[in-house]
Order: structure tokens, then C-alpha cells, then sequence
């Protein structure tokens, strides 16, 4: 079972990015990493001329690198950067809304993202036909389900491992809404929270992340109890979401566990541990409701 | 004319929508095959033969929506769904699904696919490729979109569209949210139902009334506001110094007055929201957007609104249509 | 703001004060009848509640001094009429003005818009609630002729004199006695 590090889902600034992408090439112990803007067109040009450096660097220290594209795509500029995405690169590339699918030659290798509806086997070998070799599926998918999908064996199976799930996108920023503005001039307000902005009930109880135009989980998922049901059901991948902390530690856990040098509950503990203010959840993988925490 | 494309949960709602002027029903069968799968809601396969004889003789057109995603490992319901709704003579079967399409579009070419607005094809791009690959002949637009936008979408496809112009107000991309599943477990895209009833408690607090869903506290009111629907995006939270509808206000979507534009952006059909609602609710909704679009083809000024009190919150929204929503 | 945002029809205080010493047996008897002829006329109505035929429910108008307890049992639906303030076991609660819930009943008002404007309150499965208004709003009841119904041979020989009376009685009650659509469905 192999990792891949997803994309930066929350606006991180351009220094910080840089130094998060320099460090997961030298240091980071994942096999895959994605990157490049899914969320939001508008944060592109932050990041626009930190790409190919980054994406060179990861390739020399043996990553192997996707390019993601948008997830919700409506503006002229986006499609154009759709089909820039579909272009302009050489390597794998990662889907994220059949607007891509669209520009991408038959045949012609990719990867799918969790943003994608893939469901079922039907969908499922869809993608396969058009050249998908891996699909990470949707967060929501229980292990009954993941477990039918990669019986299916035609593509790589990949499942969200760690990190806030993405639960929602939208034509509406809420970041803005909620400092009064409106997308169009929302001066960047989602940089103050790379991991979201915590949204409570009225019961002071911690419930979601406002991402921009995303809606992140309060909690973050884990499957570091059901590496073992995922080795065993064929799943290839798993999915590590970076979040502000150490991603090399949260990598390193994963490892571990997945060779059995770490047992399940420490590796739990050791996970919590990096990120204090982020209960783990298992709940959408054992079927139950997604904000259901672990227990151990 | 625009096609007055409107909602029926059950076989009464049907012959009502099609009294009050619909020109096109859609419906759909009483299980997890499609995104408004409540209790006592929807159709056995007996009712949908009535229905699309009774709607047929009267002229109109029954679609089936099939909009939920298969589960892995047990297509079977959804695949008889549609070989169902084919047998039955339904005009068209509303999809989302990319497996559904392509199965539909092998079994049953001749039937007609329109997407759903859970598939969320929110540009041409997106469209074209439902359109090339599974033959679709018309796509309901995702409400993230602008008048100005839909006019863009529909210069470059060569499909209907259909837009939303009343009831229920989806602010996230639809077919693309799991807040439901993250709060109660059950997912609008596998079960066909967001905030099901089955997790949603009304509490009396004294004058006040309280909505939780699964274990969460989404919506307080005082005296003599409006009580919301249970949803989610259109509960109360803080974030931040924020604290209110960080998602939605508890509105309801009313573009009658956009009609003209709607149309001079080229939109075919209108959509009314709502086989969750009752008959009445059918009856005037139908009654009133079908004087609206027969005004609109004589050239007519648009009738002013009189849906208020059907609408969730008593209040209404033009939506993303216009820009500023977002 | 007033409490309620649609002006509905209250029933006179001081009809219901006249009617709380009222012995509740007559009125139970005549219930149960009405339902035993309301399970036989429409058989659709209980298979649509589903497993939430199983439920029991509250049906609570609050301008009138009784409220009613309904069990749908497909087999054997039973409704039983109870004092206001007596103490009864339920799981499904409607309540609200009798106008609001014979609306609702005759397809004349929908119950969402209802329960958006707080004129009806609903407590408890709200599962339970909801597969119950549905089935009742497909089943196209017609109070009036569900009564005439039950009285057996003498109905069709009311009914005729009873429908005559409702429209000026609907004009001065504001209150919907029949169903919205007069013509019998045609499935």
C-alpha cells in the first residue's frame, strides 16, 4: 500500500507553501504528491510561479507528481485552465470534475479525486475505459463499498486516509459571507485559516471548516484502525490531506503502520498527538455517520 | 413556449400538477434511486403507469428522476429503475450517475437521458461531455450559476438546459455534498435524502422551537419567527466573530421575474422544486409560474409574486442568478 | 410580529368551552367508524405510511377541548378521542388549529408552509409526521363524504344536503369541509 499526498485543499501563503513543498521532497516518506489549486481559481496566481520548481524538486527526490485541476469549475478562465491543465503537462494529472475529461485525449492516463462521484462499478469502469490508473474515491464510502470497488480491479484504488474531509462546494464563498464580503472582492480572508475556519453549533460545539467555497470537516478522518481491512480488501493508496503540522511525522505514522511496525492504537494516539485541536473520525469508513470520533 | 417542467411525490400530486398546467411531471420511484426518497413519498411502478397515462391523455410529459448513485455491488435496483421507467413510456429518465448513463445510454438508446442537477455540469465543457459520450439531450443546470452564465453555457452546447425557478434552494454544488452523511450517516447521493427526517427532532423550548439533526443543534428560533426546514445549509452556527446563517439564510429560491432573462439566455424548460411538498403546495406553485409563462409568450409583464407563504422561511431569493449572492 | 403570519380561522372558545363537559364516548364511536371507512375505501393510504404505520400519533387540534390518538395499523386502524390535558403515550405529535389540520387534510394547505409560519407544531418522529401527511395528502380524503360514508345505507341520502350547506358554511368559517378537488381521482 503506497501514499499520496494530496493537494493543499486551504489557502496557504506563498512562502509557507514553498517551504511546505521543499520540505515533503526532501524529507516526506510518501510515494505520490499532488498538487495545485482545487478549490479556487481566485488563489492561482499566488502559486502560479511556485509550481514548476516545486514539481521539479519532488521529481528529483523520486515523488512522483500529479497536477491537480479545479473541482468546480463555471468561469471562461477556469475552462481555459482546464484545458491548460489537460495540455501543458507531460505527467499524470488528477481530475476533479468531468470538465477535464473533456479536454483529455482517449487513452491518455490520469488519476481521479475524491471530489469526483465514483460510486460504483459502473462509473468506475468508465473511467478505466477513458485511462484512469488510479481513482481516489469519495471520503463518504464506507468499507463496504471501497472494498466492492477495488474487487472490481481496473483501476488503482485510493482511499482519503487522513486529514479535514472535503463535505461540499459552492458557488459561494463563505469565508467572505461571514466577514461581510462578497466572492468578487473577498480580499483573500481564507488565508487567515490554511486549515479552515471552525464553524460551531449553537451549542458551542465544533461541527465544520470554512474553506473559501469548500466546506471541510471539523474533525479529520483517519483509517489508521483499518489499514488492515483496506490491505486486505486490495485498496492501492492511501490519501494523506495536508493540515498545518508536521506532514513528515503524519507520513511516517502512516508508513508504520502499513509495514505493521506500528500497532493501530499507538499510532492513533501518536496521530492525535499532531493535531490536538482535530478529533479523529472514522465514522463515514465504518458506515456511520462521518463526524462519529474514534474510538480506541 | 418554456416548458413548465414541475414536481409530484405521489400519484395525487401528479394529476394536480397536470390540472394546474404543467406541462412536464417529474417523479420518482419509492426507494433509494432517486434524491427525494421520504417517507410516504414517490411511486410504485403500478402508480407510475397511471400517472404517465393520465399525464399523457392530458398531454403532458412524465419524467423519471434516477439521480442518486448506485452502491457498489448492488446496481441491480437502479438498473431496473431504468429498464422500468423505459417499459413504462416515460418521456425521459433524469440521471447524475456516469455509470447509470452509460447503461442507460447501451440498454435503452432510444430513451430519452436528461442530467440531472445532481451531476452539477456547471460549464459547457462539463456538458459537452455528458452530451458526447452518453447522448444527452438536456442538462438541469447546478443552482451556482448566474443568468449571465447560463446564457454563456448554452452559445456553446448544443443540449436543452433547464433551470430552477422555484422552491428548495441547494447552496452547495449538487450531487457534490456530504453534509448530510457527515451529520446523520445517511447520504443524499446513496440514500436519496438530505437531512432525513429520521434524524431531525423538533424540540419545543418554551415559546421556541429547536431543530437538531443527529446529534447537532442546527436551528433555534424564538417566538413568532419562521420555523426552517431541517437542512443543514441553512442552519444557525458561529464562525468566528460571525454567528448566523454562515451557509444560507432559511430562503427559498423565486426567479418568476427572471423569466424574460431566462429565456433570452436560452433556456428550454423551467423547474419547480418540491415532491417533498403537498398538493396544495403543487397546485399553487404550478398554477401560478404557468400564468407566468404563458404572460411571458404573449409578451406580457411577468404577474407579481403571490407565493410568499410557500416559501421556507416566508422569505425568497433570486439565488446565484444574480451575481451578488455570492 | 404576530405568533402566527397566516390569519387562520379559530374555533370559538366558547363553542369549545361549551363542549368540554361533553361525554367523549359518541364522538369515539363515530371517529372509529369514519376510520374503519377510510381504511376500506382507501387501502393505498395505509401501505404508503409504510413502517410507520406502526407508529401511534397525536392529533392535536388546539382550539377544540379533545385531541385524537390514531394507530394505522394496516390490519386494524384504530383512533380513540382523549381530553385535552389527559395524560396519553405517543410518538408522533401534530398540533394545531382545527382549521389548519382540515386544510391540510383537503389538500387546501400545505403543511410545510404551515409549519414554516409556526400555525402548526410538530414534536417527536418526525419521520413519523412526515410519511403520515404524505399518505394522507395522496389519499385525497374527503371528509365530508368519508362521514357520509360510514353512516352506511342513510349517507348517499345526506350527503347531498351536507354538500349543499358547505360552501356557504366554508365562506363562513373560512375553514375547508371538503376536498380541493371535487372530481374523484382516477388513479
Amino acid at each position: 500500500m503506497k501514499l499520496t499526498l494530496g493537494p493543499l485543499l486551504g489557502h496557504w501563503q506563498p512562502q509557507a507553501w514553498a517551504d511546505f513543498y521543499a520540505r515533503v521532497a526532501d524529507e516526506a516518506d510518501v510515494d505520490r504528491v499532488v498538487l495545485g489549486e482545487v478549490v479556487c481559481s481566485k488563489r492561482l496566481p499566488f502559486i502560479a510561479d511556485l509550481m514548476a520548481p516545486a514539481m521539479e524538486r519532488l521529481s528529483r527526490a523520486g515523488k512522483q507528481v500529479v497536477l491537480a485541476s479545479l473541482a468546480l469549475v463555471t468561469l471562461p478562465r477556469e475552462r481555459a485552465l482546464c484545458a491548460d491543465v489537460a495540455a501543458a503537462t507531460e505527467g499524470l494529472v488528477e481530475v476533479n470534475d468531468p470538465t477535464l475529461l473533456h479536454y483529455l485525449e482517449r487513452g491518455r492516463a490520469f488519476t481521479v479525486g475524491p471530489l469526483v462521484n465514483v460510486y460504483n462499478e459502473g462509473t468506475l469502469a468508465y473511467l478505466a475505459a477513458r485511462g484512469a490508473e488510479t481513482v481516489c474515491l469519495p471520503p463518504e464510502l464506507p468499507l463496504a463499498a471501497i472494498t466492492a470497488l477495488a474487487a472490481a480491479k481496473v483501476t488503482d484504488i485510493e482511499v482519503w486516509g487522513f486529514g479535514r474531509v472535503p463535505l461540499a462546494i459552492s458557488g459561494r464563498c463563505y469565508h467572505a459571507r461571514v466577514h461581510g464580503l462578497h466572492k468578487d472582492s473577498c480580499q483573500f480572508v481564507c488565508g487567515e485559516d490554511p486549515d479552515g475556519l471552525p464553524v460551531e453549533t449553537l451549542d458551542h460545539e465544533s461541527f465544520l471548516a470554512v474553506n473559501g467555497v469548500q466546506t471541510l470537516s471539523f474533525t479529520a478522518a483517519c483509517v489508521l484502525q483499518e489499514v488492515d481491512a483496506l490491505k486486505q480488501a486490495g485498496v492501492a493508496r492511501l490519501r494523506l490531506s495536508p493540515q498545518q503540522t508536521d506532514m513528515v511525522a503524519v507520513a511516517k505514522i502512516f508508513r508504520e503502520r502499513i509495514k505493521g511496525s506500528l500497532a493501530a492504537a499507538a499510532a492513533v494516539r501518536q496521530l492525535q498527538a499532531l493535531v490536538p485541536d482535530m478529533p479523529l473520525a472514522n465514522g463515514f469508513m465504518v458506515g456511520r455517520f462521518g463526524a462519529e470520533r474514534i474510538t480506541v | 413556449m418554456l416548458e413548465l417542467v414541475c414536481p409530484a411525490g405521489t400519484p395525487a400530486a401528479l394529476r394536480t400538477a397536470v390540472d394546474a398546467g404543467a406541462h412536464a411531471i417529474y417523479c420518482g420511484f419509492a426507494d433509494e434511486t432517486n434524491a427525494r426518497n421520504f417517507p410516504g413519498l414517490n411511486f410504485s411502478r403500478d402508480e407510475l403507469k397511471s400517472g404517465i397515462a393520465h399525464a399523457q391523455a392530458r398531454g403532458a410529459r412524465v419524467l423519471v428522476a434516477i439521480n442518486t448513485f448506485p452502491r457498489a455491488g448492488e446496481p441491480g435496483l437502479w438498473h431496473r429503475a431504468i429498464d422500468d421507467a423505459a417499459r413504462l413510456g416515460a418521456h425521459a429518465v433524469i440521471l447524475a450517475d456516469i455509470g447509470l448513463l452509460a447503461y442507460a445510454a447501451e440498454k435503452h438508446p432510444a430513451l430519452r437521458r436528461h442530467l440531472s442537477v445532481q451531476a452539477a455540469a456547471s460549464n459547457a465543457d462539463a456538458i459537452n461531455f455528458y452530451v458526447h459520450e452518453f447522448g444527452v439531450k438536456r442538462v438541469v443546470l447546478p443552482r451556482v450559476l448566474s443568468v449571465e452564465e447560463i446564457a454563456t453555457i448554452n452559445r456553446d452546447i448544443s443540449c436543452e438546459t433547464e433551470v430552477f425557478v422555484f422552491g428548495g434552494l441547494c447552496v452547495m454544488a449538487e450531487g457534490r455534498c456530504s453534509l448530510s452523511s457527515y451529520a446523520t450517516g445517511k447520504s443524499p447521493n446513496m440514500n436519496g435524502a438530505c437531512s432525513p427526517a429520521s434524524h431531525v427532532v423538533y424540540k419545543q423550548e418554551g415559546d421556541g422551537l429547536a431543530a437538531r439533526l443527529g446529534d447537532f443543534t442546527i436551528q433555534r428560533v424564538g417566538k413568532g419567527e419562521a420555523a426552517p426546514y431541517p437542512t443543514l445549509c441553512k442552519g444557525c452556527f458561529s464562525a468566528g466573530d460571525y454567528e448566523g446563517h454562515v451557509f444560507e439564510d432559511p430562503v427559498s429560491l423565486d426567479a418568476a421575474q427572471l423569466i424574460p432573462r431566462l429565456a433570452e439566455a436560452g433556456v428550454t424548460a423551467l423547474k419547480i422544486e418540491g415532491r417533498q411538498r403537498s398538493r396544495a403546495y403543487t397546485e399553487a406553485v404550478v398554477r401560478a409560474f404557468r400564468a407566468a409563462v404563458d404572460a411571458h409568450a404573449r409578451g406580457l409583464p411577468i404577474p407579481a409574486g403571490v407565493l410568499q407563504n410557500l416559501t421556507e422561511g416566508q422569505r425568497s431569493t433570486a439565488g446565484a442568478y444574480k451575481k451578488s449572492w455570492r | 410580529m404576530t405568533e402566527q403570519a397566516t390569519s387562520l380561522p379559530l374555533f370559538p372558545a366558547l363553542a369549545s368551552r361549551l363542549m368540554q363537559p361533553l361525554p367523549l364516548f359518541p364522538l369515539r364511536l363515530a371517529a372509529q367508524k369514519v376510520v374503519d371507512s377510510l381504511a376500506a375505501r382507501h387501502p393505498g393510504l395505509f401501505a404508503r405510511l409504510g413502517d410507520q404505520a406502526s407508529k401511534t400519533f397525536l392529533l392535536d387540534p388546539t382550539d377544540l377541548p379533545f385531541a385524537f390518538i390514531l394507530r394505522p395499523r394496516p390490519d386494524k386502524p384504530a383512533i380513540d378521542v382523549v381530553k385535552r390535558g389527559e395524560a396519553v403515550a405517543w410518538e408522533a405529535h401534530i398540533a394545531g388549529p382545527f382549521a389548519a389540520l382540515l386544510g391540510m387534510l383537503h389538500g387546501t394547505m400545505d403543511g410545510d408552509a404551515l409549519f414554516f409560519s409556526r400555525d402548526i407544531i410538530i414534536e417527536g418522529d418526525t419521520e413519523a409526521v412526515l410519511a403520515l401527511r404524505n399518505a394522507l395528502d395522496d389519499a385525497e380524503i374527503d371528509l365530508l363524504g368519508e362521514i357520509t360514508a360510514s353512516l352506511g345505507p342513510l349517507g348517499p341520502w345526506l350527503e347531498k344536503p351536507l354538500r349543499s350547506l358547505t360552501p356557504v358554511a366554508e365562506r363562513l368559517t373560512g375553514v375547508a369541509l371538503t376536498r380541493a378537488r371535487a372530481e374523484p381521482s382516477d388513479a
